[in-house]
């Protein structure tokens, strides 16, 4: 074991107070360090906080950017989801395998240069996209990737790579990104100018109860997709026994196809910290967590300049603007790559320094959330919102949209479409208008909401989008008349299979088993029968798995099966009721292998 | 009857329970069996296996995790239950390699007798045969087989909260998903202890104990005769 190591992984446990609870930040910068956490890491670690030493190997096994094998000081990620596969993945993995001379999941020989894939990294619509350390890189054609590994190999930093940098406070040079923003439509909620403090000097000059009297006059709810009523959610906060309330913000925006919050967190973040404020002040909670998607770690020093300018302008801090007895500050927890963090619980069991499984409930986090205190959750665009409502006034807001859903929404746009971006548009708006606004007429199907939600046709595009109908977090993905749809469902399968926790029975083993009679369907195998087998199947799923992530991860199938039978239909064959399905020279490969001729009875 | 005491109704039947109790614990006392395999008496309700989903006023809700309220309808026994939990025990057998016939647990397991008490004679979902699935023989009186793990959290929390040790956690997710010891790997290197409870609590083969092997002989185990839950229905009053 190398003094280094020990030293190093000392210093940082140290900083952290050798908190338990901050796990996640200690193996991070222990990741960040050497290039993985292995086996002499963990025991430090372990032997530092005194915890068994299984339990930070529960957590380092579980996140995606964590692990215990050695990867390169250069870590390349290939983004990896349906709308990367549409506009060239292949083509630049096949060129960086060739220039690295590595395949995905290898190291270069000189152990310098990781090269990986990743699901969903927020940049659909600026696909294909990468990720070199924390530098993005986007619409990454062949040519970029030739010059990223030259560079690379003549030693020059991930962070001094030669990019153009994207417009807006992409070009901060605390963001520094090659990212753009693509906002194509700004209405009066989020892309409003900024007035900072104004909402917040209205809040405190209200007692608590009234500032929730007003969210929920405004009849505001969640963001993220469950669409709960925000009033609602702080009440039980604030009326929860607890010696400390929380506030978190869900900045973990990880469902596919959404990228609204990452342009929030690159030109509103100060909107989003004066809203989480509020709540603060509503609830009776003096600390608040922005816990950020590993993905967007080259926004945080942005961000944490901004929480600094917050605390000089008094907006975060003691006796908050000038409220006396009202104190109120933010950290910032980063994630590691877990999809299913965006799921409340789970997230709170990260921030907690545990692995992402979701909790029972109840209890809710309303009652009992991070260490055990009473904690709100909310979505990013939600304490947005938030600050709006409290300048602008409840009335004002609720004006905005429909009856049921009020304000504006984030739509991200991504696919086939002239005009890819981000659209804030008041909640009501029919499909068919948003499919004009992003230049994607003619489009044979939407993925509404991610993988997580449902796909609908042209049939269903003079529905509307709100609560009531065709309910978003805010992703949608066009998918043109010349694309294989169930190639698309077969891709959102296996997302939901990496990103499964395993924790119960049904999401587990459940979607595995869903993929594969989609693929045998999908390889001409299917017979009439297994689109009964997958409705039952899928429906066992929806019905018995314990959090969002497995109760919504069938609907893939369940809602292409719905709109889109006759895709099926044509690949199951009616008139021959048994398939071969069995492979004998398949099942015969080791044994052939290990015997070294092939069988004298199933000749090939 | 103390001001504690909550009246609901399970399939029809009105039950009395206590505050602060789960559907399960109630429905135990009342003698009516709710089928489950992560769940065990003295330890922390876990949630994974969902073999006890039932349905509270028309949605699905594990019943070792929720706590009972006054005046809310439970169904249990209906077709649609017990169709979606031979569904899950048949997801159970087809993710590991359970091969009952050379088994030491035979007529002791709880997921081969639920499996009879729910009727499935062979699973309906094709079987993964994973071939990742080791074994850790090394400690003197007890050996794990990852082939036969359920998963349910049985041992962590037996270790932990009964035997205050920390002897097994879970690592990797998703189908990855494993039981893990304290240690680099082995659990011989482990504070293991042959009469620890975390030993005893397995549902099924996975933790058995070295040495002792058939000394009830097959046709006495058990559930060879009764079947699974057999006595809880015998509090029925």
């Amino acid at each position: 074991m190398s003094e280094n190591l020990e030293s190093v992984v000392k210093t940082i446990c140290e900083g952290f107070s050798n908190e338990k609870s901050r796990m996640m930040d200690i193996v991070r910068e222990v990741q960040e360090n050497f290039g993985g956490v292995s086996d002499d890491a963990m025991d430090l670690i372990a032997k530092q906080v005194q915890t068994p030493r299984v339990e930070v190997e529960s957590v380092v096994s579980f996140y995606a950017f964590l692990s215990k094998e050695q990867h390169g000081n250069v870590v390349i990620s290939l983004c990896d989801d349906i709308i990367d596969r549409m506009f060239g993945f292949e083509r630049i993995k096949g060129v960086f395998n060739e220039a690295l001379g590595i395949d995905v999941g290898e190291t270069t020989e000189d152990g310098s240069i990781t090269l990986e894939t990743a699901p969903c990294i927020g940049m659909c619509d600026q696909a294909p996209a990468v990720m070199v350390n924390n530098e993005i890189f986007t619409e990454v054609s062949g040519d970029t990737v030739t010059e990223i590994v030259e560079q690379l190999r003549d030693g020059v930093a991930p962070e001094r790579l030669r990019r153009r940098l994207g417009d807006g406070n992409n070009s901060n040079p605390l963001v520094s990104a090659a990212v753009s923003n693509n906002i194509r439509k700004e209405d009066e909620v989020i892309f409003a100018p900024l007035t900072c403090g104004n909402a917040l000097k209205k809040a405190i000059a209200m007692s608590p109860n009234e500032v929730i009297r007003d969210i929920k006059t405004a009849r505001l709810r969640g963001r993220g997709g469950a669409g709960f009523p925000t009033g609602m959610k702080w009440d039980f906060t604030r009326g929860a026994q607890g010696e400390k309330k929380f506030v978190i913000c869900n900045a973990d925006e990880g469902e596919p196809g959404t990228f609204k919050d990452r342009v929030i967190l690159t030109e509103r973040p100060q909107l989003l910290i004066e809203g989480m404020v509020i709540a603060g002040y509503a609830i009776g909670a003096e600390e608040g967590i922005i816990y950020l998607r590993g993905e967007y770690n080259y926004l945080r020093p942005y961000l944490e300049d901004t929480l600094q300018k917050a605390r000089n302008s008094n907006m975060l801090g003691t006796n908050v603007m000038g409220k006396e007895g009202f104190n109120f500050d933010i950290r910032i927890q980063m994630g590691a790559g877990a999809y299913v963090c965006g799921e409340e619980t789970a997230l709170i069991s990260s921030c907690e320094g545990l692995r992402g499984d979701p909790k029972n409930r109840p209890p809710f986090p309303a009652q009992k959330g991070y260490l055990g205190y009473p904690t709100s959750v909310n979505n990013v665009e939600t304490f947005c919102c938030v600050a709006r409502i409290l300048d602008q006034g409840a009335g004002w807001f609720s004006q905005i949209g429909s009856k049921g859903s009020t304000g504006t929404k984030l739509l991200s746009i991504s696919g086939d479409c002239r005009r890819p971006g981000v659209y804030e548009v008041p909640f009501g708006i029919k499909m068919t208008e948003v499919l004009e606004m992003a230049g994607g007429e003619g489009a044979a199907a939407v993925q509404v909401g991610g993988p997580s939600g449902q796909m609908i046709g042209p049939d269903d595009f003079e529905r509307t989008i709100c609560y009531d109908d065709l309910a978003t977090g805010g992703a949608l993905m066009i998918f043109g008349p010349k694309r294989d749809l169930l190639e698309v469902v077969e891709y959102f399968m296996e997302f939901f299979i990496e990103e499964s926790c395993g924790y119960c029975t049904p999401c587990r083993v459940g979607n595995v088993l869903l993929k594969q009679r989609l693929q045998k369907i999908m390889e001409g195998k299917g017979e009439p029968s297994d689109l009964a087998y997958l409705e039952d199947l899928g429906n066992s799923v929806k019905s018995t798995s314990r959090c969002g992530l497995g109760q919504t991860s069938a609907n893939p199938i369940l809602s292409t099966l719905k709109n889109f039978r006759p895709l099926y239909e044509a690949l199951v064959k009616e008139d021959q009721p048994f398939q071969p399905t069995f492979d004998i020279q398949k099942a015969l490969g080791v044994a052939k292998g290990i015997a070294g001729r092939s069988s004298m009875h199933f000749a090939e | 009857m103390s001001e504690n005491t909550i009246t609901f109704e399970i399939d029809g039947v009105e039950v009395q329970g206590t505050a602060g109790q789960t559907i399960m614990q109630a429905a135990d006392v009342a003698g009516i069996y709710i089928p489950r395999l992560c769940a065990f008496d003295g330890l922390e309700p876990f949630g994974s296996c969902r073999v006890c989903t039932v349905k509270v006023n028309g949605r699905f809700q594990s019943a070792c995790t929720q706590p009972i309220a006054e005046g809310i309808i439970v169904e249990n026994d209906s077709e649609e239950l017990l169709e979606l939990r031979r569904n899950l025990v048949d997801m159970l057998f087809v993710e590991g390699n359970h091969f009952c016939m050379f088994c030491e647990k035979s007529g002791n397991c709880e997921l081969q007798a639920l499996a009879y008490r729910l009727g499935i004679a062979a699973p309906k979902y094709p079987y993964m045969f994973p071939a990742d699935r080791n074994v850790d023989a090394t400690h003197k009186d007890v050996f794990i087989d990852h082939n036969r793990c359920i998963l349910c959290a049985r041992c962590v929390r037996a270790s932990r909260d009964l035997d205050g040790k920390n002897v097994f956690q879970f690592v990797g997710r998703g189908p990855q998903k494993r039981i893990a010891v304290n240690s680099r790997a082995r659990l011989v290197d482990t504070d293991l202890n042959v009469t620890d409870k975390a030993v005893e609590v397995c549902p099924v083969g996975a933790i058995l104990t070295k040495h002792v092997g058939y000394s009830i002989p097959v046709g006495k185990r058990k559930y060879d005769h009764t079947p699974i839950g057999a006595d809880i229905e015998a509090n029925k009053k």
